[in-house]
């Protein structure tokens, strides 16, 4: 992992503090441009340091919606090379072309960025799934090409990140371009594990996109159990195993998202003691399957995949995490002044529970947690 | 301390005392060091619009300054403040009123986590709910003694490891007599008072403190608490509802832990 560890030229005694999330999903399947996200996640500059930021986007490749959309990081020539002829061994690549971007101050020295749209192979996957074949060569990429990483592998979307604040990395790849239905978006305050371009944030895998606020005391518990099941850890930093749990969980799995979050965030064993006997057989029977996967420590995460986005933070709420509503828009955030900035006439406004998730899905209106609806209107 | 010589001369030229800065765009420190230019030069009432997202706003303002805020600041609203009187027109976020020494903030909508986070003195209203960890580590000195009203519910861990001072949770939107579905109310405290109109999650209590019998003067003082939260916020919440009051049962909970 020598480019890991190149990469950290900055100073590792940055003051620490944490990180910041904003994430929305049009429900109704609107395109949105980034500048909202980036306009939203500049406003928390305070929560990153610099060392990293990014922003994932759906409904973006609409004329490619169907191939996977490979984002790639190269360290240099030779390493790209090796991973073009990686790619057109195992895939028929449909169309390529290097990411966009443009010279930004206060970036140095970015890795070659290219982005590959591409269909498996099918002689190749030997019984595998469309996505396991994905995923397989994802973990080899990522294992065994020295100086290449894949950094999103799903349809119609793809993730664009680097070292740098979210100004900055917002300018360099040029995302005010781009406009999705759904966006997630992070900046960066590293804390146990270096700076650099393939550990900033969002993580993916196919089209997942996971972006972390926080740390994850149960990581290695996490990893073990994320590598018996064919995920390799290699980008230096814990929120990578939550993307792999993720894929785990609600793909291969097919949990929905709701008890993906009560596996992620289990309740504590004397709250479980009070649900009614059916939910506590259930989330026993999560617990008892899945306790490897739960995430210990204090976290705050938004999950997305095509047509659907989820928040999340640790069960006792050691991370903010504030959502609201406008229309057909959910709206989740670290800090609820950068929802304002970007939305006025919000509908509802709540901080969830720790433990309680906060989804969208495509063509279903944003869902309000029914404790609100129960109570009159605060403004009454 | 700056020297408070200068707003009189100011006040007396005729210098405006109630004036607006437009907070769009501008960066905390910005923000703030014009707040703090005014203030030294002799406003006595300051509106700050446009607000989204600023820390830090009322931070070391040694003066008696009413700030108005229009817009969402940002986290520790009010850190060590110490005097300022501060009235956010809608939400706030986290950490509001962290460390404060004196002055008021009062929240005319819901405040996020850690409101009064280890809090020395002075008042902090919320007319509406707040999150986690409210009263974090509040304290109190001889009769400097700092106060929490909440005016909607609490989340959990509500006066987690509190030390001193009063937090009141009004839970205005509940029935009478209702729970509060805060869990954890009081984990790990070990000094002050929470009040609850109604009565707390009996099943998830925190387990370091103990329902007491109100006095009198826990009466009085609950009465007052009312009479100025509802004068803030125009509202006209009973103080004469049952009330529950809740209080440490150790001073050192965790003196078996730590102390050798």
């Amino acid at each position: 992992m020598a480019w890991a560890a190149s990469e950290n030229r900055y100073a590792d005694d940055r003051v620490h503090d944490a990180c910041g999330l904003f994430g929305f999903i049009d429900t109704s399947g609107r395109a949105h441009p980034g500048a909202i996200a980036v306009e939203a996640l500049c406003s928390m500059r305070e929560r990153g340091n610099g060392l990293g930021s990014g922003y994932a986007a759906y409904g973006i490749y609409p004329e490619h919606a169907e191939r996977y959309c490979f984002h790639v990081m190269c360290k240099g020539r030779h390493a790209r090379q090796e991973l073009d002829e990686y790619l057109r061994r195992h895939f028929a690549v449909v169309h390529d072309e290097p990411i966009p971007t443009r010279e930004t101050l206060g970036i140095l020295d970015p890795p070659l960025l290219w982005r590959y749209f591409v269909v498996p192979l099918t002689a190749q996957m030997g019984g595998r799934s469309e996505a396991d074949y994905v995923v397989h060569h994802v973990m080899r990429i990522n294992t065994t090409l020295e100086g290449a990483f894949v950094v999103s592998s799903g349809k119609d979307m793809g993730i664009f990140k680097g070292v740098g604040h979210p100004d900055q990395i917002a300018e360099f790849y040029r995302i005010e371009e781009y406009e999705g239905y759904l966006w997630s978006a992070h900046n960066r305050f590293p804390t146990n594990t270096p700076g650099w371009w393939g550990g900033a944030h969002p993580f993916g895998l196919l089209d997942w996109s996971v972006v972390h606020n926080g740390e994850i005391s149960s990581y290695g518990i996490n990893r073990r159990y994320a590598e018996m099941h064919g995920y390799a850890c290699t980008m230096r930093t814990d929120t990578e195993v939550f993307t792999y749990a993720v894929d785990l969980l609600m793909r291969r799995h097919e949990l929905p998202a709701e008890l993906a979050a009560a596996v992620f965030a289990s309740p504590l064993w004397n709250e479980l003691e009070q649900e009614p006997p059916k939910r506590r057989a259930l989330l026993t029977a999560l617990r008892q399957t899945y306790g490897s996967l739960l995430m210990n420590g204090p976290f705050t995460i938004i999950v997305a995949r095509q047509g659907e986005l989820m928040g999340l933070s640790d069960r006792i709420r050691l991370r903010p995490l504030v959502a609201a509503t406008q229309g057909n828009v959910l709206y989740v955030s670290s800090e609820l002044a950068s929802i304002h900035l970007v939305a006025s006439g919000l509908q509802h406004v709540w901080m969830p529970e720790g433990g309680e998730p906060v989804i969208g899905r495509l063509g279903q209106a944003p869902r309000i947690p029914a404790r609100m609806l129960q109570e009159e209107p605060i403004h009454a | 301390m700056p020297d408070a010589t200068p707003s009189l001369e100011l006040a007396r030229a005729g210098h405006p005392s109630d004036l607006t800065l437009d907070a769009r765009g501008l960066a905390y420190r910005a923000l703030n060091e014009q707040l703090d230019a005014v203030v030294t030069a002799g406003a006595t009432a300051v509106r700050l619009v446009n607000v989204h997202g600023q820390r830090y706003i009322g931070t070391n303002l040694q003066r008696r300054v009413r700030i108005d805020i229009e817009g969402v600041p940002g986290n520790d609203l009010g850190a060590f403040m110490d005097g300022p009187e501060i009235h956010v027109h809608g939400d706030a976020q986290d950490g509001c009123g962290n460390t404060m020494n004196s002055g008021l903030l009062a929240i005319h909508g819901s405040a996020g986590d850690i409101v009064g986070h280890s809090m020395r003195g002075g008042s902090v209203f919320v007319r509406d709910d707040v999150g986690y960890r409210v009263g974090i580590h509040m304290k109190a000195y001889e009769d400097v003694r700092p106060t929490v009203v909440i005016g909607g519910t609490a989340q959990h861990f509500l006066g987690e490891y509190m030390a001193g001072g009063v937090l009141l949770v009004l839970g205005r939107r509940l029935p009478t007599g209702a729970t509060h579905p805060a869990r954890y109310v009081g984990t790990g405290m070990h000094g002050g008072v929470i009040y609850l109109r109604g009565v707390p999650n009996q099943a998830f209590l925190g387990r370091e403190v103990g329902l007491a019998p109100l006095t009198d003067a826990d009466r009085a003082l609950i009465s007052d608490l009312v009479a100025q939260y509802n004068a803030l916020f125009g509202l006209q919440v009973q103080a004469d509802d049952p009330f529950t009051k809740l209080i440490p049962q150790s001073k050192r909970p965790y003196g078996q832990i730590y102390a050798y």
